[in-house]
């Protein structure tokens, strides 16, 4: 029953690889990340400096290292954020449906129309360039997806007997809510939410490489990628393993969903 | 049939009509004061408020937006803080740019994933669709600014066979118009066809599970029959979708492949004008993104019961 | 049976290719030309399985480890791909369980007839065309020309199985093989849809295999069946012989669970009914829609129902007849648009409370009734939530209790519903159900979903609690010989009205109305004999 997966095995070893990396840049890097070494100035990847050194000397591993931590830090804010909005609006919307479903849903997709990552740019462009910023301004911009998903969930989970015996039992709309539709609703939540932490690390990454995103010069993989543009052919290594990182990170993220997507989906089940 | 279209029309206005309420709120929510910034440091008060009082600032916000909205719809957009030029003329002649590059990547993407996919799904399980989902998860997992950074390096700097940076439109010379378009469009290419193959493969498996599919077999049909005629069709609603959606999402995600060759699209234009705090053109950038978003899935939908006739009846 | 077989199955033997386990095992029987021939098992006995197989289309999961499968003397498993696209079609027909998905939903019903046509005739388009239309003609397709354009989503579940029926015979196969034809079907179209297939094929000179669970109706049509149990073909014969003495353990067992008639009991009716509904209708809300406003639909036109104390009432009809309807209304899952509902003499609304906890359902769907995030403890657990004066280790005890009864032991406590059968999942709804000890008790198709042998145990579970605890019964039933084991009294309801009502015997032995007749000609009248075997009889239509 509860066997291991290629892909949740890779997935999972390299997610766990990154959050292993993020808790270890927290206390420990090879270099100061923000160090400046004006005699070792884009050293290229060797003994010294494993990943080689900016156009500041700066150690690239060790900024990655801090990078991962703050990319880890977004995604999973973003995520809780997401999560917890679109729930919540989802189980209101599915479970009381009528106008207050129709007015929910109308302004949801309204806002699903907005492309994610320009509804984040539009927000950013309010709350500011900044860490927190991003991580409303994402936050705010996953939420609808969430709330459909949830909703979508809640819709038809209702249809089901065993929310009708739930009723006959006499048990309360919030009972039933609580002990049988919430539950049942955390395979989509879940699945979803991995997705979603991979689309926050690659947005922040983006979004930082636009300018937009956190500020230099604290490091985080999309501005340290940005960075290295201009040197893309002196010094491939500082464009090179920043967008290694995040390319690395997104496939733990796909194949670890994949695998979740595989055990929770109750259609995959019993196929095997 | 006309029932059916006539109501995904009716459906879209709520959504246009919160748009734009959406973007309305949105601008006045970012801080600062548009009459002092336009005016530079130097300005006096008396010259701020003349200003307000010249842009409708000082009415009131549901004023303030019978009179914005009465402008978008008779086409005016404003004008630009920065280079005064009309904002309707800017945002979609940088459009068009960006809508190139988009449509004709996501359209060799889909020319060659959907196959991709329905091949895989056919042979599941086999060598063939092991490689090609793990192609497809790892171009997907490729961030498209670093590919293009990659791509960049690789055609433009090392072997020098295309160019590097910038862009001649076609319509003025579409040999150099072309070469320019390679390298952005490539590298859309080949990371949309990771999600396009996915999703063709999953609706594909969805379809092949079911029993007219045994039926076709149990009639004598060849499997390419089988696979083409039967499955392929019932297949691709969900992959249309998707296609759709994905058109939509990139010509709001453009602006890094734009940054990375320096394209003057319109992603650019947004996150220069985000810089710049030019708020007529960041508005006009959601607007026009948001609605073509808008229009793209209506289209996607009412060209959906090509694919499955069920749609129309319910 | 004389000359060469046109189909031989020699010693057929198919393993899941994983794990190896034998799923087929060792299997032979024959087909004569234009006979017709039944083969009846239980899920899981590999009968589908089997004759997937003589059509070369074994799912890529399965291997083929042994046996012959021999077609006019060629043996199939040995075929090229192109010599078994001849035979699949134009040959070997084949007819699925399920109406609904059996036909694309996105080709017109024109185009995949054709299609047969153009693989395995050299008709011309108008020749074509001309079959084609007379073929749906002939399965009773009322309006053929339209039927050329039209979607499946059009038709009814009947309607496409009489389409697929076309497609299969426009080719006069010579081997016709009917997998569960009309399970999916109501039982008053499924005899109209099996006599069509029967008269068809005789018609033709084609021969059937006839797959299915139902050994009655298979009794019913064949000379000749199998009976196939896990993978092995436990008994073959004439249709006669073993009816009337059945040789194997497995035979006689599927035999004694078809649904016998009880002695009638005696009732007192004099009481308060337990529960009264009076002139109830029902209105389904019309949606509305943007362009047009959708009229509710009446899903109950005034219907009374009296249900007395320790009675069990049956509630018999189609599809659409209103009887699920009436069965929630009366659950309170649905709001009456006019008439009241009695409990024991008084408006039910007068203590909901009281109401709620003596009124308890058990739904159809054994997988979906129950929270599959659950333990089957906290199942029956819950159902004693709001009974008052029992407090956490006597409702635990309660739980257990009532899980013994309906024949779990405590092992199965812990377990998730996903863990379990759907015969023991049934069990367990019967549990939650009864563990608050109701008064009165809906049962919503409570055993349709379930293999006949298992079909018979829950019902024999569901008579003996009856009886112990004496509670009112209202039994929602579309199968007739289910509702002559369990009710004391029946409704027979149509379109929203009730049609005919009496007590069983009456309306089995003496119906009044031609609706009910329709619906009793469809189940056999039994009689056991002293063998271990049964005499089937048919009641005619009048």
């Amino acid at each position: 029953m509860r066997k291991l997966t290629f892909n949740g095995v890779i997935g999972g070893g390299l997610i766990g690889l990154l959050v292993l990396v993020a808790l270890i840049g927290l206390l420990w890097t090879p270099y100061d990340p923000m160090a400046l070494g004006f005699t070792a100035r884009l050293v290229a990847p060797g003994a010294a400096h494993w990943l080689g050194t900016d156009e500041f000397g700066r150690d690239v591993a060790s900024r990655l290292m801090v990078g991962a931590r703050a990319s880890v830090w977004i995604g999973c804010l973003t995520v809780t954020f997401a999560v917890v909005c679109g729930t919540f609006i989802g189980i209101v919307s599915g479970y009381a449906r009528g106008w207050v479903d129709g007015v929910i849903m109308a302004i949801n997709n309204a806002l699903l129309a907005f492309p994610g990552i320009l509804l984040a740019l539009g927000l950013l462009a309010v709350f500011g360039a900044n860490q927190y910023g991003i991580i409303f301004a994402l936050g705010i911009a996953y939420t609808p997806s969430m709330a459909r998903v949830v909703r979508g969930a809640v819709l038809s989970l209702r249809e089901r007997e065993f929310i009708e015996a739930s009723r006959v039992m006499g048990n309360g709309e919030i009972y039933t809510m609580l002990r049988h539709i919430l539950p049942n609703c955390v395979a989509p939540i879940t699945v979803l939410a991995t997705s979603m932490f991979g689309w926050a690390i690659l947005s922040e990454s983006a979004l930082s490489f636009l300018g937009l995103g956190v500020p230099p010069p604290a490091p985080t993989w999309g501005n340290m990628l940005a960075a290295g543009r201009p040197f893309i052919e002196q010094a491939v290594w500082l464009g090179f393993f920043p967008g290694l990182c995040i390319a690395l990170t997104l496939l733990g993220i796909n194949l670890l969903g994949d695998a979740l997507r595989d055990r929770l989906d109750p259609r995959m089940r019993g196929l095997k | 049939m006309i029932k059916f279209i006539l109501n995904r029309l009716v459906m879209a206005i709520p959504t246009i009509v919160i748009v734009s309420v959406a973007v309305f709120t949105l601008i006045r929510l970012i801080p600062g004061d548009p009459a002092a910034l336009m005016l530079g440091d130097m300005a006096e008060p008396h010259q701020i408020a003349e200003m307000r009082n010249l842009l409708g600032l000082d009415r009131s916000i549901p004023e303030q937006f019978v009179v914005w909205a009465g402008n978008i719809l008779s086409g005016d957009f404003g004008t630009s803080i920065v280079t005064g030029e009309p904002v309707l003329h800017l945002v979609t002649s940088r459009f068009m740019v960006s809508a190139e590059i988009v449509v004709i990547a996501v359209f060799l993407a889909s020319l060659i994933a959907v196959p991709a996919g329905v091949i895989a799904a056919w042979r599941q399980n086999s060598l063939t669709d092991l490689a090609l989902v793990g192609t497809a998860t790892v171009l997907l997992s490729i961030p498209t600014f670093w590919l293009g950074l990659l791509l960049l390096l690789a055609f433009g700097l090392k072997l020098g066979w295309l160019p590097v940076l910038g862009y001649v439109p076609i319509t003025e010379n579409w040999k150099a118009g072309l070469l320019y378009l390679v390298l952005p469009v490539m590298t859309l290419v080949i990371h949309e066809m990771g999600v396009i193959i996915r999703m063709a493969r999953a609706s594909t498996l969805e379809v092949l599970r079911l029993d007219y599919i045994t039926h076709a077999r149990a009639k004598g049909l060849s499997e390419s029959a089988v696979l083409w005629r039967h499955a392929f069709k019932n297949a691709f609603g969900p992959t249309w979708t998707m296609i759709g959606l994905i058109l939509g999402n990139l010509l709001g995600g453009i602006a890094v492949i734009e940054t990375v060759f320096t394209i003057p699209g319109l992603g650019r234009l947004m996150v220069d004008a985000i810089f710049q705090r030019d708020y007529p053109v960041i508005q006009g950038c959601l607007l026009l993104v948001a609605f073509s978003y808008v229009v793209v899935n209506l289209v996607v939908d009412l060209l959906y019961p090509l694919f499955d006739p069920r749609v129309v009846a319910e | 049976m004389t000359g060469t077989p046109l189909l031989s199955v020699q010693g057929l033997s198919l393993a899941v290719t994983h794990s190896g386990n034998q799923v087929v095992k060792n299997v032979s029987f024959n087909v004569a030309p234009g006979e017709i021939v039944g083969i009846v098992g239980e899920s899981g006995s590999g009968k589908t399985l089997a004759t997937r197989a003589i059509i070369g289309l074994i799912p890529p999961a399965v291997r083929h480890t042994g046996g012959t499968i021999l077609y006019r003397g060629r043996d199939v498993l040995a075929m090229r791909d192109r010599d078994l696209r001849q035979l699949r079609g134009g040959e070997i027909g084949v007819v699925f369980q399920e109406p609904m998905t059996s036909l694309n939903p996105s080709m017109t019903i024109g185009r995949q007839l054709e299609e047969g046509l153009i693989l395995h005739t050299k008709m011309t388009a108008e020749e074509r065309r001309t079959a084609i239309l007379s073929m749906l003609k002939r399965v009773g397709i009322r309006e053929p020309e339209r039927a050329l354009t039209a979607y499946p989503h059009e038709f009814s579940g009947g309607m496409r199985q009489r389409i697929m029926l076309a497609s299969v015979m426009l080719l006069k196969p010579a081997l016709l093989i009917a997998d569960e034809p009309t399970t999916a079907l109501d039982a008053v179209v499924q005899r109209d849809v099996m006599e069509l297939m029967v008269e068809m094929t005789q018609a033709e000179g084609t021969a059937v295999l006839l797959i299915s669970h139902d050994l009655p109706m298979v009794a019913r049509y064949t000379n000749r069946f199998v009976v196939m149990e896990k993978g092995v073909v436990v008994e073959q014969g004439l249709t006669e012989e073993i009816l009337q003495a059945p040789q194997h353990a497995y035979t006689r067992k599927l035999l004694s669970s078809l649904p016998y008639r009880g002695a009638a009991r005696e009732l007192d009716t004099t009481r308060t009914p337990m529960v009264s509904a009076r002139n109830i209708i029902v209105d389904y809300p019309g949606r509305k829609g943007l362009f047009r406003k959708h009229e509710p639909k009446r899903a109950l036109h005034g219907v009374s129902v009296d249900i007395h104390v320790g009675e069990v009432v049956a509630l018999v009809g189609g599809s659409g007849s209103g009887k699920t309807t009436l069965g929630r209304t009366i659950a309170g899952l649905v709001q009456q648009s006019q008439g009241e509902i009695l409990f024991q003499g008084r408006e039910r609304s007068a203590d909901w409370r009281d109401y709620r906890l003596n009124c308890q359902m058990v739904f159809q769907d054994p997988y979906s009734s129950l929270d599959p995030r659950m333990t089957i403890q906290a199942l029956v657990e819950e159902a004693l939530r709001l009974v008052p004066d029992l407090d956490t280790p006597a409702k635990r005890l309660r739980a257990l209790e009532t899980l013994e009864e309906v024949g779990l032991s405590a092992d199965f406590a812990s377990r998730y519903p996903h863990e379990l059968s759907g015969g023991q999942r049934q069990r367990v709804a019967i549990a939650r159900a009864i563990a608050r000890r109701p008064k009165f008790l809906i049962a919503d198709e409570p055993v349709s979903a379930l293999d006949v042998t298992v079909r018979a145990q829950v019902l024999e579970l569901f008579s003996s609690l009856q009886k112990r605890y004496g509670f009112s019964c209202l039994f929602i039933s579309h199968d007739l010989g289910v509702v002559e084991q369990v009710a004391d009294r029946v409704i027979v309801m149509q379109d929203g009205r009730i049609v005919e009502e009496g007590d069983r015997d009456r309306i089995f032995d003496a119906p009044k109305e031609a609706y009910t007749r329709k619906l009793l000609s469809a189940i056999p009248a039994l009689d056991l004999n002293q063998t271990g075997g049964v005499i089937l009889k048919w009641r005619l239509e009048a």
